[in-house]
């Protein structure tokens, strides 16, 4: 089984349920209606042998609805095929249904994914956060939680200040030139390139 | 005895004795033998561990006990990326350690959050706990964190510990 036919067997199988296909490179990107998920990862699984769930990420299309996209990477051992799943959360509901059942990897993703996106998984057995600690009030990977960080305070387990970017973010510079120039440091649309701007110490 | 160093230490005269202050003498005792407590968070600990090895040898200045336990250390070596998950245990670590301590913060994570100017990172442990010498570099290389070492230790022995506690003492009475 090829790719193609796999695309061919969800769109003939779930018809309104699969809203898009996306061709890019030799991959295939399957929009999914939210309802439709749970039923084509069931089927992905046991009849197209996708075994393995590689990955599971979220985008924010910030100031867009749906405001969030949730994408699975699937891929199957026995075929070598790998297929990747999207599907939309709005801003009001951020909710999609769990995976956990199907490939127990989705635990530890989907709880990634709540804790910096803020995407709820319903009928999650676990859903705490992973990686930021229990009481965190923010989801940092959304796109209007500022790079600076927000004051939080949670007694005894931990705290956040907000950083001092003085005029940053703090990027390098891919350019020419020694590590001096390079180096991590604010720089702003407009300003001159980082080696005529950058002034060595005397 | 020489003529160009007249208080120089004379066997033949003094026998088995030296004269000097206690200050001193706890000072020297004190900067020769730092225990540090390998705090390594980051790739600092990597550099860390090259100072401790045979190549640079942290042994000849006398630290190369590291003390995974906080009650036998003397300065903690702050290495790494000290994120906010991890600054609380940090503090804690050095509220463990029996006083006299000190505090090297190695690298630029560590003193100032270096190129981490993000949401997840402590900006500086000085924030949280006192330092005592900072070491530049990313990550530093171990003769950078040997310099910061003798850096401390002449600092150590410029400490008037002996004649401090004492003021304490009398204050406290």
């Amino acid at each position: 089984m090829k790719l193609p036919d796999v695309a061919e067997a969800l769109t003939s199988r779930f018809g309104a349920g699969v809203a898009g296909r996306v061709e890019f490179r030799g991959e295939t990107t399957l929009l999914l209606q939210p309802e439709a998920l749970r039923p084509v990862c069931e089927f992905c699984r046991d009849e197209l042998g996708f075994n393995f769930l590689l990955d599971i990420s979220s985008i924010d299309n910030f100031e867009h609805e749906p405001r969030y996209e949730v994408v699975y990477e699937l891929y199957s051992l026995g075929n070598g095929l790998h297929l990747r799943l999207k599907t939309t959360a709005t801003e009001d509901e951020p909710e999609v249904p769990t995976v956990c059942d199907l490939w127990p990897t989705a635990n530890w993703h989907e709880r990634e994914v709540w804790d910096m996106m803020g995407i709820r998984f319903a009928r999650h057995p676990d859903l705490r956060r992973i990686i930021m600690w229990d009481g965190y009030p923010y989801h940092p990977l959304r796109k209007d939680f500022p790079l600076e960080g927000k004051f939080s305070d949670v007694p005894d387990v931990a705290f956040t200040e907000p950083a001092p970017l003085a005029g940053g973010p703090f990027v390098t510079a891919p350019v020419k030139g020694t590590t001096e120039v390079r180096e991590p440091r604010a720089r702003r649309a407009g300003d001159l390139p980082p080696e005529q701007a950058f002034i060595a110490e005397p | 005895m020489s003529d160009r160093d007249p208080y120089a230490y004379d066997s033949k005269i003094e026998g088995n004795i030296i004269f000097t202050q206690l200050d001193t003498a706890i000072n020297w005792m004190r900067s020769n033998s730092l225990w540090p407590m390998p705090m390594g968070l980051a790739c600092c600990a990597i550099e860390l561990m090259a100072a401790g090895a045979a190549r640079f040898d942290i042994a000849r200045f006398g630290a190369e006990v590291m003390r995974f336990s906080p009650r036998q250390a003397d300065v903690m070596i702050v290495a790494g990326t000290v994120t906010y998950k991890m600054a609380l245990a940090v503090k804690r670590i050095y509220d463990q350690m029996a006083d006299p301590k000190w505090v090297i913060a190695m690298g630029a994570c560590a003193s100032s959050g270096g190129m981490y100017r993000s949401y997840a990172v402590l900006q500086g442990i000085d924030h949280l706990i006192p330092v005592d010498v900072y070491v530049s570099g990313c990550p530093p290389r171990p003769e950078a964190l040997l310099d910061g070492l003798m850096r401390l230790q002449k600092k150590i022995m410029g400490e008037h510990s002996f004649l401090e506690q004492k003021k304490e003492l009398l204050a406290s009475i």
